[in-house]
């Protein structure tokens, strides 16, 4: 196992302070290892992830390699040929785990944007008071710019958000963790040869929750009812000023009609399972509130806004894999975890062979099923 | 017995486009052309016929002519419709398409399709009166009356979808480059 920096990586040296995880603990499972504390509802903070991940190596006696970083993959005659920082490794199989979120995903238009406002991504964010004063606009209402809007704002600086097409979710339903609802109706099961329209699955972005003590709904109403300004996807940038789309009515619309009809989905499951008296009663929320008027423009020159936070996704870093497997957009190429290269696998991605793949509580299934084929395909070359 | 909709929109076909371009994007680039001609006054007639896209020259069955005018009240003489509601013409059309279209690949039935547009337009602006009036419209409402085999939330969710995927909605609510020569 090649890891170029530590154990657990991306929690150490890719998040911000505040954050917890999104899933409750009760749902950070890797293969052998649950979480046995006292508090199954509540949500991890970073520093807990990095604990569990460690112990996870620690438990499993993984051999990890670190400081080893990739440099180049190449297929070669009898499997691959793998450059590390550390030397270099002839192999007949090799497991892409290097995540899925390896880089922020910004715009290109963020060149356009005036000096005087100072960007950051959120690899660079770490605490709303490292941010300068004044206003700042948030790009992006999935998880991050949901959890980064409310804490910008709760530090007296003005947030504006810029929304686009999201994933409303309400922290609980009927008195249980929205997850919960996912993980036991089965939502989570379904197959990635299952699912309609897979690539939109894998892109879907993340739904809007965050995991609190309180665990409280964080919804773009309860970010209104904070004084967050809500406006329109950012479409481009002319002479210093953000244009913003008009359509935010509409990306309201998809998201609650989208989350009535998850609700009717769990209402279903409890219904025809017998299980519909162990909860309470159904709930729906109200409608996302349109604001009266949602500005079109915002002057970036102004002063009002003096920092952007882009909030606007991440994507894989593939720079060091030489195999012809990553296709236009920047995607590794598979099938539940299998790419179209002999020997190589994947694992560690969005919707992989899952639903649930997406989260750190799908990897066992994933890993297993990935992993015996690999078994088979090693047996197999040894037969040959 | 299980009925089929039949919206009359041949979605397997359309279906099939997407996939055959997901591979081949030069194919997927069209250029729409419209050429205007001025008559008199603010009378102007603009005739639609070619376009270009799948890689070709492509013609429409035939030459399409529309007369754009201003109303008597402009001090026009009323020869056609403004050029402003040229534009909710083709947002109405693009969004009832798209409501047959979705209704269509979720096979949905449809029996009639209603909608009225209202585009809010402040004209000091064109007028130059106020500077801080906007030339173009301040707010359009579209307003759909549809009866179908479906919920209220799966007609809903056909607009909402046709929204998403409509490209005078996204024309409207979005920044467009637009570039004006002289020749
Ligand atoms: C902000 C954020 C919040 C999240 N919250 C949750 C949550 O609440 N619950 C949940 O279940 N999931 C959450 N996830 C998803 C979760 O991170 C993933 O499911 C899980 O971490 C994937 O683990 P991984 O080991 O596959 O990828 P990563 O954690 O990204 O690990 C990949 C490792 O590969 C190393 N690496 C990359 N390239 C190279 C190279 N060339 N050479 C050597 N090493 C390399 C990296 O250093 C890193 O350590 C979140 C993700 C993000 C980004």
């Amino acid at each position: 196992m090649l890891e170029r920096g530590e154990v657990a990586n991306s929690w150490r040296r890719e998040r911000w302070d505040s954050l917890r995880l999104l899933t409750p603990n009760w749902q950070s499972r890797l293969p052998g290892l649950r979480y046995e504390g006292p508090d199954p509802d509540g949500y991890m903070t970073v520093r807990e992830v990095t604990e569990f991940i460690e112990r996870f190596a620690t438990a499993s006696r993984a051999p990890v390699r670190t400081g080893a970083n990739v440099t180049s993959l190449r297929r070669t005659d009898e499997g691959y040929d793998v450059t590390t920082t550390c030397g270099e490794i002839a192999c007949r199989t090799v497991v892409v785990a290097s995540g899925a979120c390896n880089q922020p995903s910004v715009p290109q238009f963020k060149d356009a944007v005036p000096a005087s406002v100072e960007q950051l991504t959120t690899f660079d964010y770490r605490a709303p008071g490292k941010l300068p004063d004044g206003g700042v606009l948030v790009v992006g209402a999935s998880a991050t710019g949901m959890q980064l809007a409310a804490e910008i704002q709760r530090s007296g600086r003005p947030v504006t958000l810029s929304v686009g097409e999201h994933v409303r979710l309400p922290r609980t339903y009927r008195g249980r963790d929205v997850l919960w609802w996912m993980d036991a109706s089965g939502v989570w099961d379904q197959r990635y040869d299952e699912v309609e329209d897979l690539t939109r699955a894998r892109r879907l972005p993340s739904p809007q929750l965050v995991g609190t003590p309180e665990r409280s709904t964080l919804d773009l109403n309860a970010l209104a009812s904070m004084g967050v300004e809500l406006v329109g996807r950012w479409a481009a940038v002319r002479d210093g000023r953000a244009l913003l789309s008009g359509g935010l009515r509409n990306v309201f619309s998809l998201a609650d009609l989208k989350l009535g009809r998850l609700l009717d989905t769990f209402d279903e499951w409890a219904l025809t399972t017998g299980r519909d008296a162990e909860f309470g009663p159904p709930e729906r929320l109200p409608p996302t509130r349109v604001p009266q008027t949602a500005r079109l423009q915002l002057d970036l020159g102004s002063g009002e806004i003096r920092s952007i936070v882009w909030a606007t996704g991440f994507r894989p870093d593939y720079g060091w894999l030489d195999v012809p497997v990553v296709d236009a957009k920047g995607q590794l190429q598979h099938e539940g975890g299998v790419a179209v290269s002999p020997g190589l696998y994947a694992l560690g991605l969005p919707v992989l062979r899952r639903r649930r793949s997406t989260f750190i509580c799908g990897i066992e299934d994933d890993a297993r099923e990935v992993i015996e084929h690999l078994a088979r395909y090693l047996g197999a070359a040894v037969h040959t | 017995m299980t009925t089929v909709a039949d919206n009359g929109v041949n979605v397997q076909a359309l279906l099939e486009a997407r996939e055959a371009l997901k591979g081949a994007p030069e194919a997927a680039q069209f250029t729409w052309r419209a050429s205007a001609k001025w008559q008199s006054g603010v009378h102007s007639t603009v005739k639609v016929q070619s376009f270009f896209g799948l890689g070709q020259e492509q013609s429409h069955k035939e030459q399409s002519v529309f007369e754009a005018d201003h109303p008597e009240i402009f001090a026009a003489e009323d020869n056609g419709i403004t050029p402003i509601e040229y534009l909710i013409v083709g947002l109405a059309s693009c969004l009832t398409a798209g409501v047959a279209s979705v209704a269509q690949n979720r096979g949905i039935q449809l029996h009639s399709v209603e909608a009225t547009v209202e585009g809010a337009h402040d004209i000091r602006g064109i007028l130059g009166a106020d500077t801080d009036v906007r030339n173009g419209y301040n707010d359009i409402k579209v307003t759909f009356h549809i009866d179908a085999d479906a919920s209220k939330e799966d007609i809903e969710a056909l607009v909402a979808q046709s929204q998403k995927r409509s490209a005078v909605f996204d024309a409207l609510t979005n920044p467009t480059n637009v570039t004006v020569e002289v020749a």
